[in-house]
């Protein structure tokens, strides 16, 4: 079934991340240290390691500190008790979930810098919607990129959804902005919109994605419901100032967390998550379309922590 | 972020006029300053704390030169090492011994191997003179042979592949093809594959052994975080790679990885990519990514130029006359003319830490504007740069006309030169660092660059 296979998929992909805060952490208590320097430096390099970076780290170090001095914790059991709240108290997103529209169609854009995986993980959700019986439509507005609308439309069919294209090198706007109008016009429930991937400091191209954003908002007000970045999981701390520039360019409102399946943590949303609260909505966990879970912050934890 | 730029321009200069001795305390607040600044790099945990411990025995027992501070000399230690670390580095390829040198392209998905492949033999192409065939083995990922096809039709490179036959046969094919076609380079461009993926790792393998490359480069993109040492290892420990090339430095990471990859595997980052277009491929240079990991621009040769113009005891003396007020303008032209010395106000602000100062190479700084408060004061008698009281209106003309300026600009610079002296008597320590950082906001022109927000607001206030 997809939700079990899913399920072993994601524990799969985060055993790693798993082992590595969960076996340092429970070699820390089982030795039944008292929170010392060393401690503390173990659990900072845990942190370090998974891509929560620094600062977020430091933070996190901080409250440890403050709850033992504080005695509301003591022993093993209680500290790891007390990782997990923490985590969750960072990761506690309020809306998680895809924005769907009231009405039709539900328009989503797809940002990301180069190669984080936007069109696999398009892909993936356009599978994952119409696995719900939903009518998807895909915009092919990364008109840039060589053979990324060929690589868009062999998903398509796979997937076996509409594709909205129009030659490489068209105006990506225009794509987008004929894409919504058949998406409308045909009853589409959702209208996906790839673009072309961008760094976040490249300022034409972050002028270009708003234009993307600013005609599809022309077509219909209350449009794109959801803008999803797509970060690769590998990605270390610049991960923030991609957040941070994309949200300013496009406001992004979701976090698609690619290549989950390797052996990175992804631990950066956790800053990301600390500092510009933009929720993870899905995770991506392979080369297949149906490798797609939506993210929850419960079984995120408890995978990593169990 | 010009926030950002301000404070660390201010940090900067503090530190580069404060005087001070080495202590150790000195020496871990360096140490720890530059550990945070490697792992917001994304250096690797472990790496960074190897190096770091490396740094601590160097650097105790060095002799700190007299004016300069610990954490300059520290930073000048991590550079160098950093620099060493990374280099030397040796762009040459190796060339086979028969008729075809094969190159072989790997890394994760997403990379950027395939936009790599094209720039890279654009550049052999360019640079040596080889005849290159680009070969798409990636047979994974939907569009990946259109997409290298397409990258080799836009440079007139010949694209050979075979979606028929697996990627292994593919590689063998390309050799006997390129031979027939007078090719002496092959690119293979690989499917990008997760390092803990054994099917595909195993595959790789075999494209090693069947094609037998000269050279085997890791593809990473810049942006990886403290993964980066957990792949390259595993890609070297199967296949011993040459080297690797870092793509997407044009974006705004730090490129920790860079040491990282270095430091656990012994491979040396040959080349970079820094940007979309196929031309965008570089050689790669150990001290400027030294300077980009540090986070602190080109501090060390800023700190190495004002050595070399800033005499201490002129120093000194200024500091005396601020302290007991007797700052005139005359010491302000002075403190002008050595900035100037310094290098231009763009290369100065080119040096600024964080890879900031790069965003203000094209910004129009106002060379002119200090071009204009030379000349105001250049006009003015001895007397009256001494004492400014004197300028009555009559004298403030001639000094307008004098310097080809108007009487507001005068007036402007007055009214700075008295603000900023009534700012340094209540500096009271009067430290040099202080001062120059307080100059340099009170320099027209660069008030804004140090304190935009300011600025902006008056601006608003003005259309109102």
């Amino acid at each position: 079934m997809f939700w079990k296979k899913s399920l072993d998929k994601l524990k799969n992909a985060l055993e790693k991340t798993r082992k590595i805060l969960t076996t340092d952490v429970k070699d820390l208590f089982k030795i039944g240290r008292k929170i010392d320097d060393a401690f503390l430096e173990k659990l900072e390099e845990t942190f370090i390691m998974a891509d929560v970076g620094v600062s977020t780290t430091q933070k996190f170090l901080a409250k440890v500190k403050a709850a033992y001095k504080n005695k509301e914790i003591t022993d093993q059991e209680e500290i790891r008790e007390f990782l997990k709240k923490t985590l969750k108290e960072i990761l506690v997103q309020k809306e998680n979930s895809l924005n769907v529209s009231k009405d039709i169609p539900t328009v989503i854009l797809v940002v990301g810098v180069n190669g984080c995986g936007k069109t696999t993980s398009i892909a993936k959700l356009a599978y994952y919607l119409s696995e719900q019986k939903k009518k998807v439509f895909l915009a092919a507005s990364d008109t840039f990129r060589a053979a990324a609308i060929e690589q868009l439309d062999k998903w398509a069919q796979r997937v076996n959804v509409t594709l909205i294209r129009q030659a490489s090198g068209s105006d990506p706007a225009a794509v987008a902005f004929d894409a919504l109008e058949a998406a409308i016009a045909r009853k589409a429930d959702f209208l996906i919109v790839d673009t072309a991937g961008r760094l976040h400091n490249q300022k034409n191209l972050m002028e270009e994605l708003s234009k993307i954003h600013r005609v599809i908002k022309k077509k219909l007000p209350e449009a794109p419901h959801e803008v999803l970045l797509v970060l690769d999981a590998t990605t270390g701390q610049n991960a923030l100032a991609q957040a941070k520039m994309f949200k300013e360019a496009v406001e992004v409102t979701g976090i698609f967390l690619s290549k989950l399946d390797g052996s990175a943590k992804g631990g950066v949303v956790l800053a990301i998550q600390n500092q510009i609260e933009i929720p993870v909505k899905f995770v991506g966990l392979g080369e297949q379309y149906e490798d797609i879970e939506p993210f929850q912050v419960e079984r995120f934890i408890d995978a990593l922590m169990n | 972020m010009f926030e950002t730029i301000s404070k660390k321009f201010q940090e900067v200069t503090r530190k580069l006029f404060s005087p001070a001795h080495l202590t150790e305390k000195n020496i871990e607040q360096g140490l720890q300053e530059i550990r945070t600044a490697l792992l917001d790099a994304d250096v690797n945990y472990k790496v960074a704390k190897d190096f770091i411990d490396k740094i601590k025995t160097k650097a105790v027992g060095v002799e700190v030169l007299k004016s300069i501070s610990p954490a300059q000399q520290i930073v000048k230690i991590v550079y160098d090492e950093l620099k060493d670390l990374m280099g030397p580095v040796d762009h040459s390829i190796h060339t086979s011994t028969g008729s075809v040198t094969v190159i072989m392209m790997v890394g994760l998905q997403g990379s950027g191997k395939t936009t790599t492949c094209a720039k890279f033999a654009r550049y052999l192409r360019e640079k040596h003179s080889y005849k290159p065939l680009l070969v798409a083995a990636d047979i994974q990922r939907p569009a990946a042979i259109e997409q290298l096809t397409i990258l080799g039709q836009s440079l007139e490179i010949p694209v050979f592949s075979n979606p028929a036959l697996t990627p292994p046969k593919i590689c063998q094919e390309s050799l006997r093809y390129a031979k027939e076609k007078g090719n002496d380079l092959v690119i293979l461009d690989t499917a990008g594959r997760l390092h803990i993926d054994e099917e595909l790792m195993k595959e790789v393998g075999y494209i090693k052994a069947l094609a037998k490359p000269d050279n085997i480069f890791l593809v990473t993109d810049a942006m990886t975080g403290q993964d980066a040492v957990n792949s390259a290892q595993e890609f070297n420990a199967r296949l011993d790679i040459d080297g690797v090339i870092l793509t997407k430095l044009d974006g705004d990471a730090r490129g920790g990885a860079a040491l990282s990859i270095k430091a656990v595997t012994g491979k040396p980052i040959k080349f970079i990519g820094v940007g979309e277009k196929l031309d965008k491929l570089e050689e790669f240079h150990p001290e400027r990514m030294a300077s980009r990991i540090l986070g602190m621009g080109d501090v060390v040769s800023l700190v190495e130029k004002a050595q070399a113009v800033i005499n201490e005891e002129e120093a000194l003396e200024m500091q005396q006359k601020l302290l007991d007020a007797s700052f005139t303008l005359q010491d302000f032209l002075n403190q002008f003319q050595m900035i100037k010395k310094m290098g231009n106000i763009q290369d100065l602000l080119g040096m600024l830490p964080g890879g900031l100062g790069v965003q203000f190479q094209n910004m129009p700084i106002q060379d002119k504007e200090f071009a204009k408060v030379e000349a105001i004061i250049s006009s003015m008698t001895l007397e009256e740069r001494k004492n400014p009281d004197v300028l009555d209106g009559r004298r403030r003309i001639r000094v307008a006309k004098g310097s080809g300026t108007s009487i507001e600009q005068v007036n402007h610079l007055l009214k700075q030169f008295r603000e900023m002296r009534n700012m340094m008597r209540n500096l009271g320590s009067g430290r040099m660092g202080g001062m120059l950082g307080s100059m340099l906001g009170k320099i027209p022109g660069m008030g804004e660059f140090l304190n935009p927000h300011n600025s902006s607001a008056q601006n608003q206030k003005r259309r109102t």
